[in-house]
C-alpha cells in the first residue's frame, strides 16, 4: 500500500482497521488503552502496540497531548495510518515519536485485514503486509 | 523546507537547546505537510493543563525549563482544569492539584501568561487581517481566520509551545491564501435568535461537512451578527466538522461577496437552514431519563455579556434543590461581573461560577459525574453538547432561556 504524507522510523506490528474514525480523547481510555467510546466500530479493542487504520481523525486541540500521555503510559499504538487527518493528530504524533501517515492506495479495505502482521516503512511511504491473519 | 540564517542559527542551538529542540520538532511537522518555509507570528496561544497533559507532559515541561526555555512571542493559556476555589467541593484530586499549581509556575517561568481562557480573541488578543498567529483551541483559531482574517491552524498544545520559543511556525493549511477559498454556500434563512441557534446552525452544517479544509460561506442572513453569536457557530463549526475557517457575506473581512469569498470557484453545494431545520435538531435530542439535574454554560467561556444575559434570567430566581447550575468564564470577565453585579445576582440564584475552566476539561470528571448520579447535562453550547460525549453524559442543547427555566424548575422537555 503506497501512502501520501508519512512521519516516522520504520515499526512492525499487528493491524486493527478500523472502518470509523478515531480521537485519542473521545474514543480512547487513555488509562487502558482501549476503544471505549460506547456505540464506536471497535469499542472493547485495545490498540497498545497495535497499527492502527482510521479512515478519519476527530477532535478538538486537547488531543495533541494525548499522544504523548499514552506513549509515556506505555499504551500507545506503534502506528496511526489515517486515509484523512488533521494537523493535531500529526502534531500530536510528532510529538510522541509516533509514526504517523495520510492518504492510501489502494484503501485498506482492499489489502489489510485486522490480525495481519504489517511492516510500516514511512521513509519510502509504503505499508506492506507481511503475515496474513491465521 | 527552506530555512532563513536565523532559523539556522536556532538549529545550530545559537538561542538555546530549548529553541532549537523545538524548531527541529516543527521541521518535522512542516515537512509532513510539505511546508515550504516558516512564518513568523506574533502571537501564540497554547492548551495546557495537567488533564490534557498528564504526567509525561509535566514531565516534559520541566524538562524544557531546565533547558532555559523562554516565549519570544506573546503566549497565553487556554482554559484549564481546575479552579483551586472550588476543587474541593467539585471532588477533584488534591495530588493532581498540586501539579496542577506546579505546572502553572513552570509555565509563568517561561514567561508565558497564564489567562486561562478560550476566549482569548474576546478578552486578550485581537489580530489584524493577515496577521499569522499560532493558537489552539480550535474555536479560537476558527474566530481568529474568519471574523479578525488572521491566519492560524490548529495548534495542538505542544506545536503552539513550539511556536512560542522560535517564533514561528510552518507555512501550510490556512496560513497560504489558497487555502482560505470557500468550499460551499450556506444561505441563512432562520431566525436564529439565541445562541444556541447559532452553535445548532455549526452542528447542522459541520456535521455533514467533517473536514478540515472544507470553508463554508455563510450569506442571506437578516441582520449584522453580535461577536457572541459568531463565537458559538465557529465553536460548532470547528467542533463538529473539524473545521478551521468561514466566511459570512458582508461580515467577514475576506468575504465582501460571495464570489469573493469563494475565490472564483463556484460552491461545491448550496444549502439553506431555515427554522424548520433548527427545529428538527432541537427536537431530536433524547431526554433519557429526564434528568435535569446539570445545566451548563461553559464550552466556550461565557463573554461579559453573556453574563448579563444570565443574570438577567436569573435575577429573583433560584436553582432548583439539587439542581447543579455551573457557568465558567474568565477572571477578567468575573471582575467585571463582581462590580456589576451580574457574578452575585447569578450566586444569589444558587449557580456556581467556576473561573479559568472549561466545564469539558474538569479534571475528574467521569467520576464527579457517577458521585452526583447525573445522567443529562443540558446547556445551550452545541460544541459543549458534541464533545463531552466521552464522559458518558446524554447531552440535550436548548435556548439560553430554556435553560435557565430547566435549572430553576428542575423540568426538562
Amino acid at each position: 500500500m503506497r501512502v501520501f504524507r508519512a512521519y516516522g522510523p520504520v515499526v512492525e506490528g499487528e493491524a486493527v482497521v478500523s472502518e470509523e474514525g478515531f480521537s485519542p480523547r473521545y474514543d480512547l481510555d487513555r488509562w487502558t488503552g482501549m476503544i471505549t467510546k460506547p456505540g464506536h466500530k471497535l469499542e472493547g479493542t485495545s490498540l497498545v502496540d497495535k497499527i492502527c487504520f482510521f479512515p478519519t481523525a476527530k477532535g478538538g486541540i486537547a488531543a495533541g497531548w494525548a499522544f504523548y500521555d499514552i506513549k509515556w503510559k506505555k499504551i500507545a499504538p506503534k502506528a496511526f495510518i489515517f486515509g484523512v487527518t488533521n494537523p493535531v493528530m500529526v502534531q500530536g504524533a510528532v510529538f510522541a515519536g509516533i509514526p504517523i501517515t495520510e492518504g492510501w492506495d489502494p484503501h485498506p479495505r482492499e489489502a489489510v485485514k485486522t490480525g495481519d502482521w504489517v511492516r510500516v516503512d514511512p521513509a519510502n511511504k509504503r505499508i506492506e503486509v507481511l503475515q496474513r491473519a491465521v | 523546507m527552506d530555512l532563513t540564517p536565523e532559523e539556522q542559527s536556532i538549529l545550530g542551538g545559537g538561542r538555546g537547546e530549548a529553541a532549537r529542540r523545538a524548531l527541529e520538532y516543527q521541521l518535522e511537522v512542516g515537512k509532513f505537510w510539505g511546508a515550504k518555509r516558516f512564518v513568523p507570528v506574533t502571537n501564540v496561544h497554547m492548551m495546557g493543563d495537567i488533564e490534557v497533559m498528564g504526567d509525561g507532559g509535566l514531565e516534559y515541561l520541566r524538562g524544557e525549563a531546565a533547558r532555559g526555555a523562554r516565549c519570544v512571542v506573546g503566549t497565553t493559556t487556554n482554559a484549564r482544569c481546575m479552579d483551586f476555589a472550588h476543587c474541593e467541593r467539585m471532588g477533584q484530586d488534591a495530588g493532581e492539584a498540586l501539579k496542577e499549581r506546579e505546572l502553572i509556575a513552570i509555565l509563568r517561568r517561561m514567561d508565558v501568561v497564564t489567562t486561562d481562557t478560550c476566549i482569548n480573541y474576546q478578552t486578550v488578543y485581537q489580530p489584524h487581517l493577515g496577521e499569522h498567529v499560532a493558537w489552539g483551541d480550535t474555536g479560537t483559531v476558527i474566530y481568529a481566520n474568519s471574523v479578525f482574517g488572521a491566519r492560524s491552524n490548529f495548534e495542538a498544545g505542544p506545536a503552539a509551545l513550539a511556536a512560542a520559543l522560535t517564533g514561528r511556525t510552518p507555512e501550510y493549511g490556512f496560513h497560504l491564501s489558497e487555502n482560505r477559498r470557500g468550499s460551499f454556500t450556506v444561505e441563512l434563512k432562520a431566525a436564529l435568535n439565541d445562541l444556541a441557534d447559532w452553535g445548532a446552525v455549526g452542528k447542522l452544517v459541520g456535521e455533514s461537512h467533517q473536514n478540515y479544509y472544507a470553508v463554508p460561506v455563510f450569506h442571506g442572513y437578516r441582520r449584522t451578527p453580535a461577536a457572541d453569536e459568531l463565537k458559538h457557530l465557529g465553536a460548532a463549526l470547528a467542533s463538529y466538522g473539524s473545521m478551521a475557517m468561514f466566511h459570512f457575506v458582508g461580515v467577514t473581512p475576506e468575504a465582501p461577496s460571495i464570489d469573493a469569498a469563494m475565490g472564483g470557484v463556484l460552491p461545491s453545494e448550496k444549502i439553506v437552514v431555515s427554522d424548520s431545520d433548527l427545529d428538527f435538531i432541537y427536537k431530536n435530542y433524547k431526554l433519557g431519563d429526564g434528568d435535569a439535574r446539570l445545566v451548563v454554560f461553559s464550552g466556550p467561556q461565557q463573554s461579559l455579556f453573556e453574563m448579563k444575559q444570565l443574570a438577567d434570567l436569573f435575577a429573583g430566581r433560584k436553582i432548583k434543590s439539587g439542581t447543579t447550575c455551573i457557568v465558567t468564564t474568565n477572571s477578567a470577565i468575573l471582575a467585571q461581573s463582581r462590580d456589576l453585579g451580574y457574578a452575585k445576582t447569578l450566586e444569589d440564584a444558587g449557580v456556581t461560577i467556576l473561573e479559568g475552566v472549561c466545564f469539558y476539561i474538569l479534571q475528574n470528571l467521569s467520576p464527579m459525574r457517577i458521585a452526583n448520579r447525573w445522567t443529562n447535562m443540558v446547556s445551550n453550547s452545541a460544541k459543549i453538547v458534541n464533545i463531552i460525549g466521552a464522559h458518558r453524559f446524554n447531552t440535550i442543547l436548548r435556548r439560553t432561556a430554556d435553560c435557565v427555566d430547566v435549572a430553576c424548575t428542575g423540568i426538562l422537555k
